[in-house]
């Protein structure tokens, strides 16, 4: 492996993705939860993608901060 | 076939869900992300040894999340999940029986012998230890079966893409594979393992929707089986062994000696330690400790992946309002395949942005898969067939090129393979038999290889090729003449999988049998030719002046302990 140029761990790369990910379900399942669709999912009074928006947000957060470029992680 | 744009705006009418604008964006992101991530591991890939073994630098997580995704591909999401809709939690048994004991096997016992020998593939092993006949009869032999598999992965994926979104089949299996080939092609192992741990990642945060909004909607695991009981009286889906006293007491159609013997001692023997497609991911570990790790790590969250595979088909049984039928009963009727379940699970729960969630943890699965089918290929052919018969003495660089190209072709390759596939009823059953073909004996030949001196490379290369030839000529058989499944199979009442489990052991005991036979006829190896590769002559690192809880045979006994625990609390 090439030791001049540390490899950038994967954890980074997938707490990037899930940032993302995050934001993009949280934020869609706000707008139909006050915009109900005409043929909503079962359960959908759950919301369980405003929870699940968020959490998956919290944990892409984490491994991003966590395993950022730069800093050593053991 | 030539791709086309044009092929996008194909669409088929029945469409389960339609995506909106969050879904396709989630789409699209993951596969900026894969390739990006092989864009950036282009620089670090210019080695055979980064390309092909990943610089033999992953730790015992990575290396472990990687050999266990790689095997998420069709056969994990959607296939079990149907097989779980038609034979209930009996399911179960290919990721317990079928998996945990195998994968503790290869870490504890089989894994020094990989890795201290340096082999690059299962076939270089065999090349060390039985000679160049044996590595070619192997090295052949997996490669027809990788490219095949592969078909199978861009099949399943295409179907899903079909039934959910109305996406053209010929669109779905272009884009994905193709997606597939450049990252490969990019970064070798290293970028298919990182997008493998992602893939993982989002298949569970995925899939895990829907076992739990489906078990809420049903008030809990009792719940189900009850909706289960009441939607099918007098059939039984919800025991793990205590209806396979007889062939005729399950949905399966399968006794538990076949579950045990054939699946749980051969087939998933075979899978987990000789398949070089998961066995590369644990070859790439840092150091033996991290290589045995590897498999247990995997182990551990292999007992978990029933709840995000078996339990939605479980609760389509329990919640949908119509019963999914076979392939050929659905083409007479227009209802939907056990094969649906899972989509059709995935669009009950699933609103907008979960459900471009679950679509890339059903497309993530499929690209892991093929991705582990890719990289496997390119090594073997490149190593074990390019090195070894056509040039032998190219520069590195060479052989990395070599290993580039040859990730295109086999993904080409694999797409051929993938419309094949489209001409078989039964995903599930075309996968087992080709397990039963080469798997099966491989894992005699390898096995007798590691713990026997006495097998030499007579004896290894006539057992491997008899065990093969014969699993052959047993599916040709019952093919040709259907009644012979009794004979195969030890029961008038036994049904396919029964037959390919049977198929299994028979052809592992041929082999072994050959093996055995042909080796005590033929003059052994010196002991000095076998430093490193067999029991008895290899010096094993010990790992006792590690703490208990560092080392591997301790967390294996707990993953035992809680495989014994589930399979007591599901009997």
């Amino acid at each position: 492996m090439h030791s001049d140029t540390r490899l950038i761990s994967i954890w980074f790369f997938i707490g990037i993705l899930l940032v993302c990910y995050g934001v993009l379900i949280f934020a869609a399942s706000w707008y139909y939860a006050a915009n109900p669709p005409a043929n909503p999912v079962v359960l959908a009074d759950l919301h369980i993608g405003i929870w699940w928006g968020l959490m998956i947000l919290v944990i892409g957060i984490f491994y991003t901060w966590k395993f950022r470029p730069g800093k050593h992680n053991g | 076939m030539p791709f086309s744009a044009a092929l996008l705006l194909t669409t088929v009418p029945g469409r389960l869900v339609s995506l909106g604008a969050v879904d396709i964006a989630i789409i699209a992101l993951y596969f900026v992300m894969v390739l990006g991530i092989g864009l950036y591991l282009k620089r670090y890939t210019t080695t055979g040894e980064e390309f092909f073994l990943a610089g033999r630098d992953m730790s015992a997580w990575v290396a472990g999340l990687s050999f266990l995704a790689a095997n998420l591909g069709s056969l994990e999401l959607m296939g079990w999940a149907a097989a779980a809709y038609q034979y209930g939690i009996l399911a179960t048994h290919w990721y317990w029986i079928g998996a945990i004991p195998a994968m503790l096997f290869l870490g504890i016992v089989m894994m020094p012998f990989y890795y201290i020998s340096k082999t690059h593939s299962v076939p270089g092993y065999l090349k060390l230890r039985f000679g160049e006949p044996s590595r070619a009869l192997s090295a052949i032999t997996f490669a027809i079966m990788t490219v095949l598999m592969s078909g199978i992965n861009m099949y399943s994926m295409a179907l899903v893409m079909n039934v959910v979104l109305g996406w053209d089949i010929n669109f779905s299996i272009w884009v994905s594979s193709l997606t597939v080939g450049v990252y490969v092609a990019l970064g070798g192992l290293l970028s298919a393992i990182f997008n493998e741990v992602l893939q993982f990642v989002l298949i569970w945060l995925g899939a895990m929707v829907i076992s739990i909004v489906g078990l809420i909607e049903t008030g809990g695991w009792s719940g189900m089986v009850a909706r289960i009981h009441a939607n099918f009286p007098g059939q039984e889906y919800t025991h793990l062994w205590s209806n396979l006293g007889h062939f005729s007491d399950n949905p399966m159609g399968i006794h538990w000696t076949g579950i045990v013997l054939g699946l749980g001692g051969v087939i998933s023997f075979g899978y987990w330690t000789t398949d070089f497609l998961v066995v590369q991911r644990v070859l790439s570990a840092r150091d033996l400790r991290s290589a045995q790790m590897a498999p247990i790590i995997g182990a551990a969250f292999k007992m978990a992946v029933p709840f995000i595979v078996v339990v939605p088909g479980l609760l389509g049984l329990a919640v949908l309002p119509e019963h999914l039928v076979g392939e050929s009963q659905a083409a007479a009727t227009g209802a939907h395949t056990y094969n649906e379940v899972l989509p059709l699970m995935l669009a009950r729960y699933c609103g907008p942005g979960l459900l471009g969630l679950g679509i890339t943890a059903l497309v993530a699965g499929f690209m892991s898969g093929m991705a582990g089918n890719v990289t496997a290929f390119s090594t073997v052919w490149t190593y074990d067939i390019y090195r070894a018969n056509i040039r032998k003495n190219a520069t590195d660089a060479h052989y990395v090129s070599v290993g580039r190209w040859c990730t295109i072709i086999g993904v080409l390759v694999s797409i051929g393979a993938a419309y094949l596939v489209m001409q078989f009823l039964s995903i599930m059953d075309y996968v087992q038999a080709l397990f039963s073909f080469f798997i099966a004996p491989l894992f005699g030949t390898v096995l007798l290889g590691m713990l026997w001196k006495r097998a030499t490379p007579a004896g290894g290369f006539w057992g491997l090729l008899f065990g093969t030839v014969s699993s052959i000529a047993m599916w040709l058989w019952v093919k040709l003449d259907p009644p012979a499944l009794s004979i195969i199979a030890l029961s008038p009442h036994a049904k396919d999988m029964a037959e390919n489990m049977y198929r299994a052991l028979w052809s592992w005991i041929i082999c072994v049998t050959v093996t055995v036979i042909v080796s005590l006829m033929t003059k052994p190896d010196p002991n000095a030719s076998l430093v490193g590769l067999v029991y008895g002559e290899t010096d094993i690192p010990s790992d006792g002046h590690l703490p208990l809880y560092q080392r591997p045979i301790f967390w294996a006994v707990i993953v035992a302990l809680v495989f014994a625990v589930l399979n007591i609390i599901f009997w």
